[in-house]
Formats: structure tokens, C-alpha cells, sequence
């Protein structure tokens, strides 16, 4: 805390922390406004009463039914949390057997296959998605929803791999040697003993990688294509914008509600991933 | 029967030796020490017991049967670690279970054994608590409660005290005394404090740089010590040691330096004879050090200068210096003495120790 005169804590605490807050909300703000605002203020504000850039006095409805009833926006959030989790809950699997396997066991190639499984994720998808198009064509994947769930966990595995193998690195050993000389196989320390102990970071590993697939572009934007299979980022850039058409009530509206899902997730289990980092216990 | 014997015991990590040729054979209910300073191999033995280091040559016996290539769990041991590896998520009644459920005992069994434990390292109360809810002495019971309800056939503590507060541990090390006194299991322990050595075990065995320096019961390690490893090891505060030249002084043999000359009593000097005119390392203890008084023998006394004056309450410990040589004299508590003092010491004749310069045997 900033001691001494109140000043001093006004000036280097408050008021940046106001600036800061209102920079990052701002935009939220906006949405929210955007999407309540009618028509006639957002296309023409100097021809609307009372204009005020910040507030509406006729809020509305009406983009958030035209985008539930006029687009296939439901369709879009189906999609979009039916990829998430399921590449979420694949590339996590991996994800905790890979890093285990990577920070426990003392196999040869154990630090090559590491920096490689890194290496990975380092590739940009601006890059990848060129070769992965052709291998979707070949399998008929195009399309489909399945074409997201295969391709997204060539980025989400090695990045649940490399944070599930820096957990697993701070669990201390002596905690599994205790656990085999108790009687426990390999399979039973993992299953009794690591795993629970790990569970904050499991968490976080799978809210990274549900965030993480909720908001990819490239992929869901080259294969996909029919409206009804598209994601939520790619549905509502290319529905609501034609041409140089901007529907703004729709698509603020659309923006907004595309992260609430990804918000409440996270509202959800921060109590969980903290508790966790903070009660670990040393011994 | 639980004897543990080891046998030409090695272990190599990549180039580096770190135990050297280990061998002994541990009786049945005996509680064996191994004590010495950080890196000296102590621990590395006690894993390669427990099966959680490959042993690179040599082999172990658990009970008569060679258990090289046992997995820990099938070698009827269990460990106590330094940080006590509580399992954070489960009760202290699941982690003092958890053993016993692994090997698929039946509930009633378990439930039985867990409460027989705790009772005995009274942590009845604190069956249902979690490892973060409880001080470090409480979690430390529960580690041993965890290794006592699987009545194993030796118990493996890998300094398990070194955790605790001074007073806690203290209080903890005759806790475990009892403990062995009444469960009577064949134990090995793990430790770099000498004092806990000396008070647990029935017998120490001293380890420097892989390599086994002594072993014997404390008394005897504290009385005759093998070399001058063991000799600065055990004991607190440390003995002294002085460079000193063997002189021929009036027909009697005399230890000698810038500082002091002391005549050897009769049977020691015969022995020492043999190394007149060398120049050897001889050791005293703080506590065979006295302030001279008038009946002390001339031959057996020297002057120091007083530089520093700890009053521990029971005994003052003088911190001198004798010629070139600091040195600690643990003198009795109503001893007036301050800093700058000269001050005549006297040592007991009977409590000399000489060393080999060389080879820091004990002569």
C-alpha cells in the first residue's frame, strides 16, 4: 500500500487505477449501449433527440431478437461450446498424461519430446491452417464440426502439455515415492494421489483451453463455410457484415453474448483455481 | 526377524561415486543412526534400502532375502520423509489408511489399526482434519502414524526432525525413543545432527563422502573415534585441534607447540613413542578443558587468552586462543572470566586424542 500523505495515494493509486479500470471496461460499456441503442441513433446520432454518446434513452430490444430470430445465432453458440469442450476435454487428457510422463519419468528423449511438444505450439495457425485445409478436403471433414474438434488440439495439447508439466514439476516427489512405498502402482499415485493434487492446475490448463478454442478465427473461418455450422467469432463477422453493411445492434449484441459463456466459465472456477494455488500444503 | 544387511554397497551417479563400498549388517529391533554432513551419502543409502535408488553394485537383505530388485512396496518397509509428504487432499485418518487400502485390507481392519496408531501418537482428535490444518509437530505424528499402522519390518526415516522448531524437536526425538522401545521394529535413520545421532541410536554409523568412517554405539564413537572426522564430528561444541610436534622433554613424552607443551601419561606416550620428532594432531574437548587450579600438574596446564565468553547458564563455554590455535573450553558456570583475560587451562590426562597428520587416523 501507498503510504503517506493521501495525496501521494491519490495520485499514484487511485486515479491510475481509474484509468486503467475505465480503459478496460470501456469497450464492454460500449457493447452493452450498442446493443440497447436503436437504429436511429446508431446510423444517424446527429438527427436523433437528445443524443448522448454514453447513454440511450429509447433502449430496445430489438437487435437481440433480430439476432435470435433473423440469424442463427443459438445454432452459432451451440457449435461454438460443443467444439470447446469437447477439444478441451481431449487436448486435457493428453495434456495431463503427456506432462506427466514428461516431468516424471526418465526416459531418454524425455527433454527433446519437451522442447518439441513446444516447438509445436509455437508454429502459427496463419501457417498451419494452409496444409490442415487439404488434409480436411481428403477426409471429407470440411464443414463440419469434427473438422474444429481434430484441428484445434494440435495447438491445445502442447499448451495443456507444457503448463500440466510445470505443475506437475512443483508437486513434490517425495509425495509419489510415499505413495509406491504405500503399495500404490504407478496408475494408482497417479489416479489416488497426483491427479487430485494437481486438480487446480488441470483446472486452469482446461479454462485456458476451452478460452483459448472458444475464440479461434482462422481455422473455423476456412472450414466452415455453411452458416449453420459456424462458430460464434466466425458466424458473427461474416453474417452481420455485408458488404460494407454494418449491422452494429446485432452485432455488438452477438459480441456481447459471445462472451458470456467464456466469463462464467471463468467466474466459476477462479474460486477453485485459486483456493487451490494458495492451499497447497508443503509437506 | 528383520535384519537389514548390506553388502559391498555402491552407487554411481553418471561418474560421480557417490557411496562407497558400504557394509553392515543391522540386527533385528536395533534403531541404526547414519549421521554426516550434507552430500555425504546418508540419504542415498537410506532410498537404496527403501528401493527408491537403483543400486549400481552390492546387494541388500531385508529379513534374509535379497531384495535388489524388489519394488519398494514389495519390501515390507515404510519411510517417514523430511518434509512428511502428508497427501494434501485426503483426512489424516485416508492418508494414515491409504497404505493399508492399496494392499486391499478389509474396513474394519483398517479402521482398527488407524485408531490403534493414533492413539499412540495421540492424534485421536485430529482424525478428520486435513494436513493444512495442522502444525508442523501434528503433521509429523501423522507421517509416523502412517508408517506405523502398516507394521512393516523396518522403518525408514529420512531426517525427519530437521523440520521442526528446536524445542519441538528436542521433545519429538524422545517421543521417537519411546516409540522404538515400544514397537521394538528394526529402524534406520537419516540425519545430519550429531546430537540426534547420539540420543537415538543404538548404534551411529558416521558416512563422509560416500565412504563409512566409523561405526559403533555413541559412546564408543565419542570415547575412541577412528579418525579425526568423527572425533570433530561428534560432540558439541566440537573438539579442539592443535598442530603439535612430539618431543622428548626430561624423559617424559611431550605434545608441543608455540602454545603448549603437555606431558602424555605413561601408557599413551609408550604407545606414542613410535612417532617422536613428528609432528601429529591432537584433539581435546571442550568439556576435558578446565580453568587450572593449584593441584593440577604443571605438565598438564598451558596459558590462552580469553576472547570471547558464552554463558549458556549450565556451563560457560570460553572461546581462547593458545598460541596460533583457537580452541573452546565448556568450563563450569561459576567460572569469573572475561575478554582479553589470561587465563591458565589444565586437561584431563585421561581424554587425549592424536590423530595421524596425514592420514587423520586416531593413534
Amino acid at each position: 500500500m501507498i503510504e503517506g500523505a493521501k495525496w501521494r495515494r491519490w495520485v499514484y493509486f487511485y486515479v491510475p487505477m481509474a484509468f486503467f479500470l475505465l480503459f478496460l471496461l470501456f469497450p464492454f460499456y460500449w457493447m452493452i449501449i450498442t446493443s440497447f441503442r436503436p437504429d436511429g441513433e446508431l446510423y444517424r446520432p446527429w438527427n436523433s433527440v437528445n443524443y448522448n454518446p454514453f447513454w440511450t434513452t429509447k433502449p430496445t430490444l430489438e437487435h437481440v431478437r433480430y439476432l435470435f430470430e433473423e440469424t442463427l445465432f443459438s445454432a452459432w453458440l451451440w457449435n461454438t461450446t460443443f467444439i470447446a469442450l469437447i477439444s478441451t476435454a481431449i487436448s486435457l487428457v493428453c495434456g495431463v498424461f503427456a506432462g506427466y510422463a514428461l516431468s516424471r519419468l526418465n526416459f531418454r528423449f524425455a527433454g527433446g519430446l519437451g522442447t518439441g511438444i513446444f516447438i509445436t505450439y509455437l508454429v502459427p495457425q496463419t501457417l498451419l491452417f494452409i496444409p490442415l485445409a487439404e488434409i480436411i478436403r481428403n477426409y471429407n471433414l470440411g464443414d463440419t464440426s469434427w473438422s474444429l474438434i481434430l484441428t484445434y488440439p494440435t495447438f491445445l495439447i502442447p499448451f495443456c502439455t507444457w503448463l500440466m508439466m510445470g505443475y506437475f514439476k512443483a508437486v513434490p516427489k517425495e509425495l509419489e515415492e510415499c505413495a509406491r512405498i504405500d503399495g500404490a502402482s504407478r496408475w494408482q499415485a497417479m489416479l489416488y494421489i497426483i491427479i487430485p493434487v494437481a486438480i487446480p492446475g488441470i483446472l486452469s490448463a482446461g479454462i485456458f483451453a476451452f478460452t483459448l478454442s472458444w475464440n479461434e478465427f482462422i481455422y473455423a473461418l476456412v472450414f466452415l463455410s455453411s452458416p449453420a455450422q459456424k462458430t460464434v467469432p466466425v458466424g458473427v463477422t461474416s453474417e452481420l457484415i455485408r458488404g460494407d453493411v454494418f449491422f452494429w445492434g446485432p452485432l455488438m449484441a452477438g459480441a456481447l453474448l459471445g462472451s458470456v459463456p467464456v466469463a462464467v466459465a471463468y467466474s466459476f472456477f477462479v474460486e477453485h483455481y485459486v483456493s487451490g494455488l494458495t492451499g497447497s500444503v508443503k509437506g | 526377524m528383520a535384519q537389514v544387511v548390506l553388502k559391498g554397497i555402491n552407487k554411481f551417479y553418471d561418474a560421480v561415486h557417490a557411496v562407497k563400498d558400504v557394509n553392515l549388517q543391522i540386527r533385528d529391533k536395533e534403531f541404526v543412526v547414519f549421521v554426516g554432513p550434507s552430500g555425504c551419502g546418508k540419504t542415498t543409502t537410506l532410498r537404496m534400502i527403501a528401493g527408491l535408488e537403483v543400486i549400481s553394485s552390492g546387494d541388500i537383505s531385508i529379513d534374509g532375502q535379497i531384495v535388489n530388485d524388489l519394488a519398494p512396496m514389495d519390501r515390507d518397509i515404510a519411510m517417514v520423509f523430511q518434509n512428511y509428504a502428508l497427501y494434501p487432499h485426503m483426512s489424516v485418518f485416508d492418508n494414515m489408511a491409504f497404505g493399508l487400502k492399496m494392499r486391499k485390507f478389509d474396513k474394519k481392519e483398517i479402521s482398527r489399526r488407524v485408531k490403534e496408531a493414533a492413539e499412540i501418537l495421540g492424534i485421536g482428535t485430529y482424525l478428520a482434519r486435513k494436513p493444512r490444518q495442522l502444525s508442523g509437530g501434528q503433521r509429523q505424528r501423522v507421517a509416523l502414524g502412517r508408517a506405523i499402522v502398516r507394521h512393516p519390518k523396518v522403518f525408514l526415516f529420512d531426517e525427519p526432525l530437521s523440520n521442526l522448531d528446536a524445542k519441538l524437536r528436542v521433545q519429538m526425538r524422545v517421543e521417537l525413543k519411546k516409540l522404538h522401545q515400544r514397537l521394538g521394529t528394526t529402524a534406520v535413520y537419516v540425519t545430519h545432527d550429531q546430537v540426534e545421532a547420539m540420543t537415538l541410536g543404538d548404534r551411529v554409523v558416521v558416512m563422509k563422502d560416500g565412504v563409512v568412517q566409523q561405526v559403533g554405539d555413541p559412546l564408543e564413537l565419542y570415547n575412541r573415534p577412528a579418525n579425526k572426522f568423527v572425533a570433530g564430528f561428534i560432540g558439541s561444541p566440537a573438539m579442539n585441534f592443535a598442530s603439535v610436534t612430539m618431543a622428548d622433554g626430561n624423559g617424559r613424552i611431550t605434545a608441543k607447540n608455540a602454545g603448549l607443551e603437555i606431558e602424555i601419561p605413561g601408557p599413551q606416550a609408550e604407545r606414542l613413542r613410535a612417532h617422536l620428532g613428528q609432528q601429529l594432531m591432537l584433539g581435546i574437548r571442550p568439556e576435558d578443558l578446565h580453568v587450572a587450579r593449584a593441584g593440577d600438574p604443571q605438565g598438564l596446564t598451558f596459558n590462552s587468552r580469553v576472547e570471547v565468553v558464552e554463558k549458556l547458564g549450565s556451563e560457560i563455554l570460553l572461546d581462547v586462543r593458545v598460541g596460533e590455535d583457537a580452541m573452546v573450553a565448556a568450563v563450569d558456570p561459576a567460572t569469573q572470566a572475561k575478554a582479553q583475560d589470561q587465563l591458565r587451562l589444565a586437561v584431563n590426562p585421561e581424554r587425549l586424542h592424536f590423530f595421524d597428520a596425514r592420514t587423520e587416523a586416531a593413534l
